[in-house]
């Protein structure tokens, strides 16, 4: 009993290790976080955003999932959503830095991958290959 | 049951309330917007209600394991760890719901409260930890796997609890990816921890129902604690299928995500068994809310089989479906077990006809009223994911239109949800508001034949 427990805790150790220092799949270095970004990841944990928005599917249903909004639709878009709110989400009244500074977190999240992988990263054993970002 | 315990019962069963209230407030919130938005946004409602249910939960956990842990390690041996944990968790419960009240936020998935809230919460577990650990020394030898299974979900909550701050670290959030990653690690392996304090306590009481004590001690029965833990452990991958990260963390997941069809085929192999067990015990009420967790955990466990394929979560991730899984596990199987542990701790076969009417009948609405409640979010999910994945429909409001005329079941099977548990709680409350000086005599049962007994004769 207590052998298997001592082997699964050891397994456990060494998989959280991996996972911290490789779990992220080492991504481009482009995707650096800016100061703005860190104060956009900020507004967007203060404002509980993720209450109702996805990022990559996680999150609240109540309105988009928001990860590639920057790659779809624009940061002209986003902003003019996020200042004004709309039928289903309340207007935050945010200074127009607070705006880019989310706009910009929401762009380095955009440049991390898709949320959706493509149909053809489907590998037949039915797991992913995801080669895009 | 001492003092502090009954506070902390009352004041979980109480958060089973408040948590199916603001969860239904918050269904009509999400399809009425406008008509909430002013005063009470979706935003504002999704925190508290999803507070509300972890700490219905994990207090459930708790409080059956502070109850019946007596029974194996004695009286505590530092009843002020107990007292000081009572204390520090309801008071900053208490602070939790006011930074919510004033729109205050931490923005993480299912602790969405200011993090530095989260270090009294970290010291109250601490001191419970401690206080179990002392009791350690006192229990048979070897030990039983309920006393495993506790040990386990106490550590693991504890680490779970600390991993999900690690986003403090600068470090863990320069890489979103990283960040999310770890996040769900952690939330994942959380709700490994506080299934295997409620299941350990569902293997006691079905030990303390048959008077077998080998159910704990058989070689089946530790084969699956330890095919629960690996999946504690491994099995978290399969909210982060999508996420463009390392690709072993999604085939390390799916391959222990698939270890789950044994416990399936368990299941179904058991089926038999389990008709003539129901036979025996059916009359009792702690066992009526252990079988519903039963069935509940079949049917979760097929959607989740299912879920764990990479290739079909691409159509059930971020869509309803994901909601059904964890409400079904959570109402269904959680708070099934949970319900029956309060009924066992607070001797609900003693309670008054009237009010065994009322349980069972608010037994039986919950039911019903899940299962619709649950197939509605299933087919809102298949919904979602057909025309989004499917159709590659882009536009939110769109793919959302008939999503929402789906979504009114769900709500109204939320508000009869609503009914089924306060006639279920209500009783069991008042189980608690015993007068000074009254003490229900216990209740032995052995293969379904009752013989009472005076409490001072069992302790």
């Amino acid at each position: 009993m207590r052998r298997v427990i001592l082997a699964l805790s050891v397994l456990f150790a060494g998989y959280t290790a991996l996972v911290y220092a490789l779990g992220d799949g080492a991504p481009p270095a482009a995707v650096a976080a800016t100061p703005q970004v860190s104060q956009g990841a900020a507004l967007w944990r203060d404002l509980n955003c993720q209450g109702c928005h996805q990022l990559y599917g996680l999150g609240g249903y109540m309105g988009p999932d928001l990860t590639n909004t920057a790659r779809f639709r624009g940061p002209a878009y986003m902003k003019a959503f996020i200042k004004n709110g709309s039928s289903r989400m309340p207007n935050f009244h945010l200074s127009d830095t607070a705006i880019d500074q989310l706009t910009a977190f929401l762009t380095w999240v955009d440049a991390t991958g898709l949320s959706l992988p493509p149909a053809k990263s489907v590998h037949w054993s039915g797991t992913y290959q995801i080669s895009e970002r | 049951m001492n003092r502090y315990l009954k506070i902390f019962s009352a004041f979980t069963l109480g958060m089973l309330l408040l948590a199916l209230l603001l969860g239904c407030v918050a269904a009509w919130a999400f399809l009425y917007p406008a008509a909430f938005n002013g005063w009470l946004p979706f935003q504002q409602l999704r925190p508290m209600h999803v507070s509300a249910a972890l700490f219905w939960i994990i207090g459930g956990g708790v409080a059956g394991i502070l109850h019946f842990k007596q029974q194996v390690q004695g009286r505590p041996k530092k009843p002020g760890f107990e007292k000081a944990f009572v204390i520090l968790w309801i008071s900053t419960i208490a602070l939790i719901f006011g930074c919510y009240a004033c729109r205050r936020f931490g923005g993480r998935e299912y602790w969405e409260f200011p993090p530095l809230l989260g270090l009294p919460l970290l010291a109250a577990w601490v001191l419970l930890l401690l206080s179990f650990a002392a009791g350690w020394k006192k229990g048979a030898r070897p030990a039983p796997l309920y006393v495993w299974m506790w040990t386990t979900g106490l550590v693991f909550f504890l680490f779970t609890f600390l991993e999900q701050n690690l986003y403090q670290i600068p470090w863990f959030r320069a890489s979103y990816l990283r960040e999310l990653t770890v996040q769900w690690k952690s939330n994942g392996s959380m709700v490994g921890a506080w299934n295997q304090m409620i299941y350990g306590t569902s293997l006691f009481l079905m030990v303390r129902l048959s008077g077998n004590e080998t159910l704990a001690r058989n070689k089946k029965a530790f084969f699956f604690y330890f095919l629960g833990l690996t999946n504690l452990m491994f099995n978290w991958g399969h909210h982060l299928y999508n996420v463009p990260g390392a690709p072993w963390v999604r085939h390390v997941s799916y391959a222990i995500s698939m270890t789950e069809w044994v416990l399936f085929i368990s299941i179904l192999q058991g089926f038999k068994a389990k008709m003539k067990e129901q036979q025996t015990y059916r009359h009792l009420m702690a066992y009526r809310f252990l079988l519903a967790a039963e069935g509940w955990v079949f049917l979760n466990l097929t959607l989740a089989l299912f879920m764990s394929i990479p290739a079909v979560n691409r159509y059930t991730h971020g869509t309803h479906i994901t909601v059904a899984h964890a409400m079904g596990t959570t109402i269904g199987i959680n708070s099934m077990i949970l319900l029956g542990v309060f009924s066992e701790m607070l001797q609900a076969e003693r309670l008054r006809a009237t009010a065994k009417r009322w349980l069972y009948a608010g037994f039986l609405l919950t039911q019903g009223s899940l299962l619709v409640f649950w197939l509605a979010l299933i087919v809102a999910g298949v919904l979602k994911g057909y025309r989004q994945v499917a159709l590659g429909m882009q536009n939110f409001g769109e793919v959302m239109q008939p999503v929402h005329t789906v979504l009114h079941v769900f709500a109204l099977g939320g508000l009869l949800l609503l009914a089924g548990f306060t006639m279920m709680a209500v009783p069991l409350l008042q189980a608690l508001r015993l007068r000074k000086g009254e003490r229900p005599a216990a209740v032995i049962i052995r293969m379904g034949a009752k013989q009472e007994k005076a409490p001072e004769e069992i302790l």
